[in-house]
């Protein structure tokens, strides 16, 4: 067979696609129809950066998503193949069974894997825990940060210190102290996960209980019931055998984060939430001094009633601007890890490992990592735009 | 003022303090002390050996006061081992145990052995440093100018093209880590295969001599993803004061536009990035170590990542305290250079 042409190999990638092509079309479709009932998501669909940025995003989303569920991916993104190392995009396939793709679309790296694959396998893993360590960053920024911006004094000078103390450490001094295979033998990361789940608990009791504590009846079910399934979440999560941290016997536990995923996990949303936490702290204050929160402290509502609904839903807008653009963040700071080959298994399709990877022949051979960058460049960039949509749209009223 | 920056300064000692205490609990922690005497040692060691290794050398005295000798705040130790050889902390080679200081920390000046260079850690922080001020003096030359520039040009007149277009290049840019930003650029300048070769893709030359062709792309790289976020600073900022009462009686007044934008707008609009800047400093820190991996220039930044790959102890340490301080100092200036500059500000 003929290697194929430039414009074969992008008519081939595009129909590759189609799962994905087809669920924009659909989700755009839905929300265009809706959009003046939609509030802020469906404003942003007035601004065109932000539709851009939102189109960049899905892609990557539906990417994952179908590419987790083999409906994308061409060839096993760990398959090794003696034929096809380093060989140039459109390369037909050699050596391998009848029924596989016959080409690799993108070319080969240096130890013969498919590079269209492995780009659509990094999407999943960041898409698995960009947004979720993102938020789990914010479930503990905005736990700190509401009552360290709403009663001040002490509470707050003690937390804004330990923040900057952590915001003083360069990003990758602190991930090489963290997430080195003889820390981690230590079981530090496991004890810091334990300490960092415990907020989104924390945050769902006391935002439920604050709410509702004037109606038993339905507190105390309700509780029991949200705090019973968020605590077997969280024990399953953090036990795991042999890292210092095994609470739950194996029968109970519900899954295992795999190898190095957990301790990533864990020092991305250290690095992520001191910040949250000045934002949220920021916000608080500025917030507090209003007349609604004044109302509601004459009215002898209770200071977390306060703080959770009354300053939060206040402080949304700039909140939601910031979560879009920390997924970013959190995308390029995996992508670093992967650079420097700490957490991830060597072996890994994430973006940051493929680029390092990649980089040591990228004097002769460009696509193995030019690949993975263009395709971590265009997320970050769709949600930077995105933020930016959603933030012209709020500000607008 | 005095004593703001008086305040300042004993908050950032005692930031400094914890931090450095942080990283010395890390590094020193057992998995990183037993690696370290395998290596030092011999691979083979059982755990026992390992134990009277490290106890003869002082690594099994506590933490703190290991930390207080490090520092140079405790007098060194001096242990007569188990083979009956007396080492110290503070002992040099060639001289009687009698001579030695009785401290020898950082405080004195004392940085350590680097265990992979073989050579005090302290000489090759200060080569290091030295390489990557070169580095970082080009970025700066270059990032800033550029970014006040495409704010400034971008937030004279709001919502306008060229507005639209500089604030998509801005963004464009902060979106694109180094590590992106760096493949881009050598597959594109430096490549053999179908670039156009103007640039070399290694910066190993340019440590001695460094040429606008060896040299041009790792400070593109660096100053590429810091401009834009100043930029879109500075743009915000402009615009801000573009809006401002006092350019709005200028124009009434006629005076022309360049005159606004170069005599009345430009020093308040320029505060805010003035904080900005500084505060990048830790960022471009991390830039730093992206770009040296990549470009293989030995600067700080390699030094790190040598130190941290290979359980370098003493040297991490080292990179570790300078590289807080570098960042603890920047926010200091930030602070006081942004109350001297705004005079609506006061401290009092």
């Amino acid at each position: 067979m003929d290697p194929l042409s430039w414009a074969e190999i992008i008519t081939r990638v595009l129909t590759q696609f189609l799962p994905v092509w087809v669920s924009i079309a659909i989700v755009f479709a839905v929300s265009i129809t809706w959009k003046r009932k939609l509030g802020l998501y469906g404003k942003m669909f007035d601004s065109p950066i932000g539709m851009i940025g939102f189109a960049l995003v899905l892609f990557w989303v539906f990417t994952g998503i179908f590419g987790a569920m083999d409906l994308i991916v061409t060839h096993d993104s760990l398959g090794q193949s003696a034929f096809m190392k380093n060989e140039v995009p459109g390369t037909p396939l050699r050596g391998g069974d009848e029924s596989a793709y016959p080409y690799y679309l993108l070319g080969g790296d240096n130890l013969g894997r498919d590079v269209f694959s492995r780009m659509v396998d990094g999407a999943w893993v960041v898409v698995q825990i960009a947004p979720l360590a993102t938020l789990f960053a914010f479930m503990v920024g905005i736990t700190l940060g509401l009552p360290a911006g709403y009663f001040g004094g002490r509470l707050d000078t003690v937390l804004s210190f330990l923040a900057n103390l952590i915001l003083a450490f360069p990003v990758i001094l602190l991930f090489y102290l963290l997430v080195t295979p003889e820390i981690v033998e230590t079981g530090i990361p496991s004890y810091m996960a334990t300490v960092l789940f415990v907020f989104p608990i924390v945050f769902l009791a006391v935002l439920l209980n604050s709410r509702y504590h004037t109606r038993p009846k339905l507190r105390t079910p309700l509780l029991v019931l949200v705090l019973g399934l968020t605590g077997w979440l969280y024990l399953s999560l953090i036990s795991q055998a042999g890292t210092g941290v095994e609470v739950l016997p194996q029968a109970l536990d519900l899954f295992d984060v795999p190898g190095g995923i957990l301790v990533v996990f864990v020092a991305v949303v250290f690095v992520n939430s001191p910040t949250v936490f000045r934002i949220v702290r920021g916000l608080a204050m500025d917030i507090k001094t209003r007349d609604y929160v004044a109302a509601a402290q004459t009215r002898g509502e209770g200071r977390w009633y306060i703080m959770l609904w009354e300053i939060l839903p206040n402080a949304r807008g700039p909140l939601i601007v910031d979560f879009c653009l920390r997924i970013g963040y959190t995308t390029i700071l995996l992508g670093t890890l992967g650079f420097f080959g700490l957490g991830l298994p060597p072996e890994s399709p994430d973006w940051g490992t493929t680029i390092n990877d990649g980089r040591r022949l990228l004097q002769i051979y460009l696509h193995p990592a030019l690949v993975p960058a263009v395709a971590l460049l265009s997320l970050v960039l769709g949600l930077n735009l995105l933020a930016d949509g959603l933030r012209e749209e709020s500000l607008r009223d | 003022m005095g004593l703001f920056i008086l305040r300042r300064v004993g908050i950032m000692l005692l930031t400094a303090v914890c931090l450095t205490f942080i990283v010395f609990f890390l590094t020193n922690l057992y998995p990183n002390l037993e690696k370290l005497s395998k290596s030092q040692g011999n691979f083979r060691m059982s755990d026992a050996e390992v134990e009277t290794w490290l106890g003869n050398r002082g690594y099994t005295q506590p933490l703190l006061v290991k930390y207080g000798q490090w520092l140079g705040v405790m007098p060194g130790y001096v242990i007569e081992g188990s083979d009956g050889e007396l080492r110290g902390r503070c002992f040099e080679t060639g001289l009687p145990p009698e001579e030695a200081p009785t401290f020898c920390g950082v405080l004195q000046g004392n940085w350590g052995f680097s265990t992979v260079f073989q050579e005090p850690a302290g000489r090759i922080i200060g080569e290091a440093l030295a390489l990557t001020g070169k580095l970082m003096f080009w970025v700066m030359l270059l990032m800033v100018p550029t970014a006040l520039l495409i704010g400034v040009l971008a937030g004279m007149r709001e919502g306008s093209a060229t507005d639209r277009s500089l604030s998509t290049v801005a963004i464009v840019t902060t979106a694109t880590p180094e590590y992106v930003s760096g493949v881009i650029l050598i597959a594109v300048f430096a490549s053999s295969a179908v670039g156009l070769k103007w640039f070399k893709g290694t910066a190993t030359q340019a440590m001695e001599n460094a040429t606008f062709e060896n040299f041009f792309l790792p400070v593109l790289t660096i100053a590429l993803y810091g401009m834009g976020y100043i930029a879109r600073m500075t743009r915000a900022s402009m615009a801000e004061v573009m809006t401002a009462q006092y350019i709005r009686t200028a124009r009434l007044k006629g005076v022309s536009f360049p005159n606004i934008v170069v005599k009345h707008a430009l020093r308040n609009a320029l505060i805010a990035p003035f904080t900005v800047i500084m505060l990048q400093f830790p960022w471009l820190l991390n830039g730093v170590v992206i770009v040296e991996t990549l470009f293989n220039y030995k600067g700080f930044g390699w030094t790190l990542v040598q130190a941290a790959g290979n359980n370098d102890i003493d040297l991490l340490l080292g990179v570790s305290v300078v590289s807080v301080f570098v960042v603890l100092v920047t926010q200091l200036i930030s602070d006081i250079g942004y109350v001297y500059l705004n005079p609506r500000i006061s401290v009092s």
